[in-house]
């Protein structure tokens, strides 16, 4: 397979394995973090821990989208699903997450219309053809999804299409990295940029990080050769105290991004004066609501909802994992209170989340124990 | 509904709730069929439900599945089936010419695996309640000699042996309910596998230790219920793993594991090391078979998981399914 075989070539990630345990100086404990969760996955996936020497240790990011949002968002749009008339669509991802009353699949099952779509175009094509309901679509994602809602919305507007609404669950990049870097219980050497996030918005954004903060970033792909490739540019840096953007993801990531969607977006979306992330609080200027010349498709307008704030058990450790301060088995309810079929947190259901990677393809590699699912 | 899909949710309600009431608190170690006597007489039987939408798809319909899927399972344990008993669940309103090319469908299948069907029922129930129809097949059949499938029985050292490439009909179901832009050649692999079991058994048939057909939940639940009941590692190669680029390319595009998606026409056995690769040189010579392959080995930690390396130093855990396979968006 193309652009896929090339990447997974053993001999050459064997190669690439040697130079990282070369170049890392054995004196050094190097702390890199990953941020888009997808990242993450890869990492697991692959089993690259197993090819990185000891003293490079991965910390995850909050780069996932579905569980950066608090249960009262779940809650607001399963509200709205309640109304007989509406569709509750979204894609297949958020379908597990669990809202205090139960997730979208457990509401399905109990008779509320639930729908898996692949793309909010999807979700309109559903409106169009259902025109006595009225379809919502659960928008979440960072900038990489962002625009495909924003293109929906123009052809709904467009075409004149009123019985369908977006409930805009987008959130920004650049505000998590820099609540990371803000953080005081946080030291990070470098970071392993997002990968699909930056086909969008190019690489100009992170600038700050390497100027300001003084950190390397390096935008990978997922592959496994490209985060291999990504660590070992990241160590040069480090190894010769540079600290600057690079992007290794060439193929894919265009450094000016992509103005056509960043057009689309700006027409559509403005940035909420701040928005409340578990386990980060409120940070401002991170999320996106539709403009007024949307109001009709936005669905937090057309619906009451009881917008209450939720939140987590107190036992759950979501936001500690999702800062990288903590790993997914240092939280005191994973594998136990906590699984893939019984989640307290997105983490452990959302294919982006850290405590959902690591418990299915890591903690019972070593035998470390944790309670019988 | 994740209770049907075959993996965690389904092994709950089965074992933890079904089991232990049916079995009037003597339960067997739970195989693709039970083995009985009966007067002296050795029998296997075993039973099934089919309930697949849409009813017809590339390479098979729901009548093939459910011959198929019968015999297989009572190959899986180590018999051959010789008769089957069919119910249909109709719903109203279906046409009958639907109904007539399924029936012609599981003669045809019945045919190619050598069973007779020698009876059923038919129960129709109102519009909207059965998905246009739900099949339930029994079969009855006889131990085929010299095989023994036991999870017990497995040791360190033995293989694992795949008949054939993976994913090709949950991919194929997928595809063919249309939600997805997607266009792929792939086509379901329904068959009967008791040839090549019985080409196995032939060649092998005293190391076989355990056989299952990787249906709903694939091969990654199958081989993690049998890491379970023997409760030892099974390590898989990934790069050996038999997988065509069509399902492959699907898989990779919306983010499914391919060891997770259901097959109706493979088999999955673990063979005693000394003739493990005679029984897969018999399979690769079998036309049918040519597609098998080694793909792993039992080993004895970490107990009770399965594993897959991934062929560049790294490996992962692989979990049974929950619920079912959601494809992956960003």
């Amino acid at each position: 397979m193309q652009f896929v075989d090339e990447y997974r070539d053993a001999k050459v990630i064997t190669r690439t394995a040697e130079e990282i345990r070369r170049l890392a100086d054995p004196h050094r404990h190097y702390r890199l973090m990953e941020v888009c969760g997808g990242h993450t996955h890869a990492i697991y996936r692959f089993g690259l821990k197993d090819v990185l020497p000891p003293n490079i240790e991965l910390v995850h990011g909050p780069g996932c989208p579905v569980c950066v949002l608090p249960m009262g968002r779940i809650d607001d749009g399963l509200t709205m699903a309640e109304n007989p008339e509406v569709i509750f669509t979204a894609f297949g991802d958020m379908m597990r997450v669990p809202g205090t009353k139960g997730s979208p699949l457990e509401y399905k099952a109990r008779g509320t219309d639930v729908r898996i779509v692949y793309s909010p175009a999807d979700a309109l094509k559903l409106a169009q053809k259902n025109p006595d309901r009225h379809v919502m679509f659960f928008a979440i994602g960072f900038e990489t999804t962002a625009p495909s809602t924003a293109l929906t919305l123009k052809a709904a507007k467009a075409m004149g299409v009123r019985n369908f609404s977006v409930f805009s669950n987008h959130v920004t990049i650049i505000p998590a990295i820099r609540a990371i870097l803000d953080s005081p219980d946080m030291r990070i050497d470098a970071f392993i940029g997002p990968g699909h996030v930056s086909t969008v918005i190019g690489c100009r954004p992170y600038e700050w990080i390497a100027r300001n903060e003084g950190k390397p970033i390096v935008v990978s792909g997922f592959e496994p050769l490209d985060l291999l490739q990504s660590i070992l540019m990241l160590l040069r840096q480090l190894g010769q105290g540079e600290a600057k953007v690079e992007n290794q993801y060439q193929r894919v990531v265009p450094w000016e991004g992509n103005r056509a969607a960043l057009r689309a977006m700006a027409e559509v979306f403005e940035l909420r004066p701040y928005f409340e992330w578990r386990g980060m609080g409120f940070i401002s200027q991170s999320a996106l609501r539709l403009r007024e010349s949307y109001a009709e498709w936005d669905a937090e307008r057309r619906f009451s909802i009881p917008g209450v704030r939720v939140t987590d058990p107190k036992a759950a450790q979501c936001g500690e994992v999702l800062k990288g301060v903590l790993k997914p088995v240092q939280c005191k309810l994973f594998g136990k209170e906590c699984t893939p079929e019984r989640p307290v947190g997105a983490l452990m259901v959302s294919s982006e989340g850290s405590c959902a990677a690591y418990y299915n393809y890591e903690h019972r590699k070593s035998g470390v124990g944790v309670g019988a699912a | 509904m994740a209770h049907g899909a075959g993996g965690k949710a389904s092994r709950r309600l089965i074992e933890g709730l079904l089991v232990p009431i049916l079995s009037a608190g003597t339960p067997g170690p739970l195989g693709d069929a039970a083995h009985l006597q009966l007067n002296g007489t050795r029998l296997a039987i075993t039973t099934d439900s089919f309930v697949v939408k849409p009813l017809r798809f590339p390479g098979g319909s729901i009548g093939e599945l459910a011959i198929n899927g019968t015999v297989n399972d009572l190959a899986v344990s180590g018999a051959r089936a010789e008769a089957l008993v069919a119910t249909y669940v109709l719903e109203a309103g279906l046409s009958t010419a639907v109904l007539e090319t399924e029936a012609r469908a599981m003669a045809a299948a019945a045919q190619r695996a050598g069973v007779a069907i020698v009876g059923g029922d038919t129960k129709v129930v109102e519009h909207g309640k059965a998905d246009q129809m739900y099949i339930s097949t029994s079969g009855i059949g006889r131990p085929i000699a010299g095989v023994t499938v036991d999870p017990s029985s497995v040791r360190p050292g033995d293989k694992v042996l795949i008949s054939g490439p993976i994913g090709d009909h949950g991919v194929t179901i997928l595809l063919a309910r249309g939600e997805l832009e997607l266009d792929a050649e792939v086509c379901s692999d329904t068959r009967s596998v008791l040839p090549l079991v019985e080409v196995l058994a032939r060649a092998a048939g005293p190391g076989i230790r355990w056989m299952r057909d990787p249906t709903r939940g694939g091969v990654a639940t199958a081989l993690n219920e049998l890491a379970r009941d023997c409760g030892l590692a099974v390590y898989l190669r990934e790069e050996d793993i038999p997988i065509r680029d069509a399902v492959r390319g699907a898989c990779e595009l919306l983010g499914l594991d391919p060891l997770h998606i259901a097959n109706e026409g493979q088999f999955l056995a673990v063979i005693a090391p000394e003739l493990a690769d005679t029984g897969l040189e018999a399979l690769r010579q079998t036309p049918g078979g040519q597609g098998a392959r080694l793909l792993g080995e039992i080993r004895a930690e970490p107990a009770a998981t399965l594993i897959a390396a991934t062929g560049f130093g790294g490996s992962r855990v692989v979990d049974m399914l929950v619920g079912d396979p959601l494809p992956r968006i960003c």
